[in-house]
């Protein structure tokens, strides 16, 4: 294990910016979940990789990727259940075109 | 240059250049594709940091479960999958400049700190990391309370995705 934790933690900050660029800059509401998908990935990354070089006893790291797992689980499946019910009123899946609540 | 190292190197290869065809490639599927070589990436870092039973999971939940609900949501959705026009938001220079500056202040922040360039001890033998997992997700002293919650989490999320999804008497 000869790799500094910085490479780490700069590659996990790499993927957060590029998901968040998608976040921001996606027109379709499925591409931004995308997006996010990533940012969470980036999180988990750095979750790890602090559990493997500062405290390998203590599981707080690991115990909190997996929690992080189940609510990209949850979050996944009700956001994309949103998107199909909007899809199906409206019929469309652009987040501008989403403005209903608009004031 | 060791052997760790290029693998290291490879896998950040990979993860970025997936990532980056997520948010860029104009065909969804495509971009529902490209997660999942990136997801993959992310699971060989898990394996380099010796967190076994993350990678699998990784694989099986994130790879086998949400990647393929992405692909059948784009499915549903199947206009757009024909749609071929740009899927960028007209001031999406705005949304790289944005993640640009941040990038650029947390690589700042994190070469600044010396604490930061260590490198990992290994871990020390007869250290069962998947027990000590096991055992923390589910002794009242660590981490029961987090589990609990995120499992009533994802009962919520179930009952609540079809609940949401299902298609009512009135929409017919």
């Amino acid at each position: 294990m000869n790799i500094p934790l910085s490479w780490y933690l700069i590659l996990a900050a790499s993927l957060f910016c590029v998901g968040l660029f998608g976040v921001l800059s996606r027109k379709n509401a499925i591409a931004i979940l995308l997006g996010i998908e990533l940012m969470l990935n980036a999180v988990n990354i750095n979750l790890v990789a602090f559990w493997r070089y500062l405290d390998p006893i203590q599981m707080a790291g690991q115990v909190f990727a997996v929690i992080v797992f189940a609510v990209a689980a949850a979050e996944v499946a009700v956001g994309l259940a949103l998107i199909i019910s909007v899809y199906r009123r409206r019929n469309t899946v652009v987040a501008d075109d989403i403005d209903l609540m608009k004031w | 240059m060791t052997v760790e190292r290029i693998i290291f190197i490879a896998a950040g290869v990979l993860i970025l250049g997936s990532a980056l065809m997520v948010v860029t490639t104009r065909k969804l599927i495509q971009a529902a594709l490209w997660l999942v070589s990136a997801l993959f990436g992310v699971t060989i870092l898990y394996a380099m940091l010796q967190a076994n039973f993350l990678a699998v999971v990784q694989v099986v939940v994130y790879i086998g479960a949400i990647a393929v609900l992405f692909i059948f949501a784009v499915m549903l959705t199947r206009k757009e999958m024909r749609d071929n026009s740009t899927q960028t938001r007209s001031n999406w220079w705005f949304s790289a400049l944005l993640g640009g500056l941040i990038l650029s202040g947390l690589v700042f922040m994190i070469l600044g700190e010396p604490q930061f360039s260590r490198l990992a001890e290994s871990i020390p033998p007869g250290l069962d990391t998947l027990r000590n997992l096991g055992t923390a997700l589910v002794s009242p002293g660590a981490y029961v309370l987090p589990f609990e919650v995120s499992s009533i989490l994802l009962l919520g999320a179930l009952i609540g995705a079809v609940y949401i999804a299902s298609r009512k008497e009135e929409d017919k």
